[in-house]
């Protein structure tokens, strides 16, 4: 088999056991798996940046924030269904995130990061300033009947780990895709050496922005859905801890690997889920667990996977 | 023809003039080699003709247009193309992918993998086409700096310092190399191998201080008394 048809063999297969496994999971597990599905889909957006393109982004959460506010605010405000709510989501996303990156793309590394910081946490107090319409921390329910897609009820568990995998699988697929194609490995070689990437001819900053458009986007995509699947948009969503979720669920998982982003997220949800099962310190065993991986395994699960095992993991 | 020309090209950083009023023509064809003692100014000045760096001061024309103003990578779409001075090569990516990177930028499809065989092939690298570039020796990474410049297919090939830590081998294949692109390429070339400068330019400029010092045939440059002095030393 060919390293392309490897890769595709390997993802698919993931996508297929995520869906056979709706069928064994007790309930609990059933509903946890589909939250870290829609919370991978945010960190495969979050990875095409980070681990693809090299870019440490700290405001990812407006991007998240822009999906879940653009298809709560549709349906709340605008009395819209939930398949027009998910597209203006995905719309806001992409124009935050392009806006943004007009903006922030001046900028390079620790100037980026705070710049990205900044405009999120604008965002975020724009969203509680407007609180008459956003209902602020507090957040706003999506009522179920609000939450029937094409005749779908998305708040019955099934429906709603099966979108969650549609969602994922998606992502996943894409940018599978995306980062074998000529146009991935320009963003590949802009991380490794931006300066020779534009010595043999290509335009830098269109690659950066349309890189940060499409990371945008995906995360709009996992905030609207989750919004719409879970019958809640808060802006505690917008908040700097969802900026730090993602670039934490990647660093674990392995930047720059297809799969990492869901293995962290995987890893990071059951790490917390069990060790608060344990003690109410769960937080300390989940930072010595951090801690060890960092030491052990600073490519991130999936990167070490790629240096001991398979060195050409997409 | 004149493929390339600049006119009081300057570069000061902070009050050192680095580069000072250079008046360069170079002809379509020719194999031009640019010497100079350490300091002169050679890689600032082929910086500003390729854009990496904007000039304090001056022109430069590429095949009778203006281009001062253009950044790098558009200039690179007219048909240039640069090597580095410190080998920058993308360590972890394939040898292949390297090439094809270079190559993508005029070219689509199945092409793109003819012109990655073709370029291997011509600095000896094929065998090592999957192999990381990282995973190179030294010499090796300078010859697939050379064959991404030749995947690019360019009008004007700068090479800066391409003959550096490379064996007397592999250097005898680089000669031969630069020799069956003369005439088809233009080739700007910074080196300081005074026995590849000797066989291979047709003409040599030299630059001291940031000016043009003198400019003539490998015989010319030799006899000069100037030029011995200032770099070639007079030993």
């Amino acid at each position: 088999m060919s390293g392309g048809a490897r890769a595709y063999a390997l993802h698919g297969g993931v996508i297929a056991v995520l869906f056979a496994l709706q069928f064994i999971l007790p309930a609990y597990h059933h509903g946890n798996l589909a939250r870290i599905m829609v919370l991978a889909s945010y960190a495969v957006g979050y990875n095409i940046l980070f681990g693809y393109t090299g870019l440490l982004s700290l405001g990812h959460a407006l991007f998240f924030a822009a999906g879940m506010y653009g298809m709560g605010l549709g349906i709340q405000h605008l009395g819209l269904t939930p398949a027009p709510a998910l597209l203006l989501g995905l719309v806001a996303g992409a124009l935050v995130s392009g806006g943004l990156a007009l903006l922030a793309l001046r900028t390079t590394g620790v100037a980026f990061m705070i710049v990205t910081l900044m405009f999120a946490q604008a965002g975020y107090l724009t969203i509680l300033y407007f609180g008459e319409y956003t209902r602020g921390d507090e957040g706003f329910v999506i009522q179920q009947a609000q939450r029937v897609l094409w005749g779908i009820d998305l708040s019955d568990a099934g429906n709603r780990y099966f979108a969650a995998l549609i969602l994922f699988g998606s992502c996943l697929m894409f940018s599978l895709w995306l980062v074998r194609a000529p146009f991935g490995k320009v963003l590949v070689a802009i991380r490794e050496n931006e300066e020779r990437v534009r010595m043999l001819g290509y335009d830098i900053f269109a690659h950066k922005l349309a890189a940060m458009v499409i990371s945008g986007t995906i995360a709009a995509a996992a905030g609207a859905s989750y919004g719409l699947l879970f019958g809640y948009a808060g802006a505690s969503f917008a908040s700097v801890q969802y900026s730090i979720f993602p670039l934490l669920w990647v660093l674990l998982g392995g930047a720059g690997t297809v799969l990492g982003p869901f293995i962290g997220t995987l890893f990071m949800f059951y790490l917390i889920d069990l060790s608060s099962g344990v003690t109410t310190a769960y937080m300390l065993i989940a930072g010595v667990a951090l801690v060890l991986l960092t030491l052990f395994a600073p490519q991130g699960l999936m990167g070490e996977l790629r240096r001991r095992v398979w060195r050409g993991l997409p | 023809m004149t493929l390339l020309t600049t006119r009081g090209l300057s570069k000061h950083f902070a009050g050192l003039h680095a580069v000072e009023g250079v008046n360069f023509d170079l002809p379509q064809g020719e194999v031009r080699a640019l010497i100079g003692p350490n300091g002169a100014g050679k890689t600032t000045l082929v910086s500003m003709i390729c854009g990496r760096i904007a000039p304090s001061g001056g022109q430069v024309i590429f095949e009778g247009r203006d281009i001062t103003a253009l950044p790098a990578h558009k200039r690179i779409m007219l048909g240039m193309a640069y090597t580095f001075q410190i080998t920058s090569v993308f360590a972890g990516l394939s040898v292949g992918e390297n090439v094809a990177l270079a190559a993508r930028r005029r070219l689509k499809g199945a092409d793109v993998g003819l012109a990655v065989d073709d370029a291997l092939a011509r600095v000896g690298l094929l065998e090592r086409k999957a192999q990381e570039a990282g995973d190179l020796s030294y010499g090796h990474q300078r010859l697939l700096e050379i064959a991404m410049g030749l995947a690019q297919s360019p009008r004007l090939l700068i090479l800066d310092e391409p003959t550096q830590g490379l064996a007397e081998g592999e250097i005898a294949e680089f000669k031969a190399l630069i020799r069956e692109l003369a005439g088809k390429t233009t080739i700007l070339l910074i080196e300081h191998n005074m026995s590849v400068v000797m066989e291979l330019a047709d003409r040599i400029t030299v630059l001291n201080f940031g000016e043009i010092l003198a400019e003539g045939t490998p015989d010319e440059i030799h006899a000069n008394g100037e030029v011995q002095t200032a770099y070639l030393g007079n030993g």
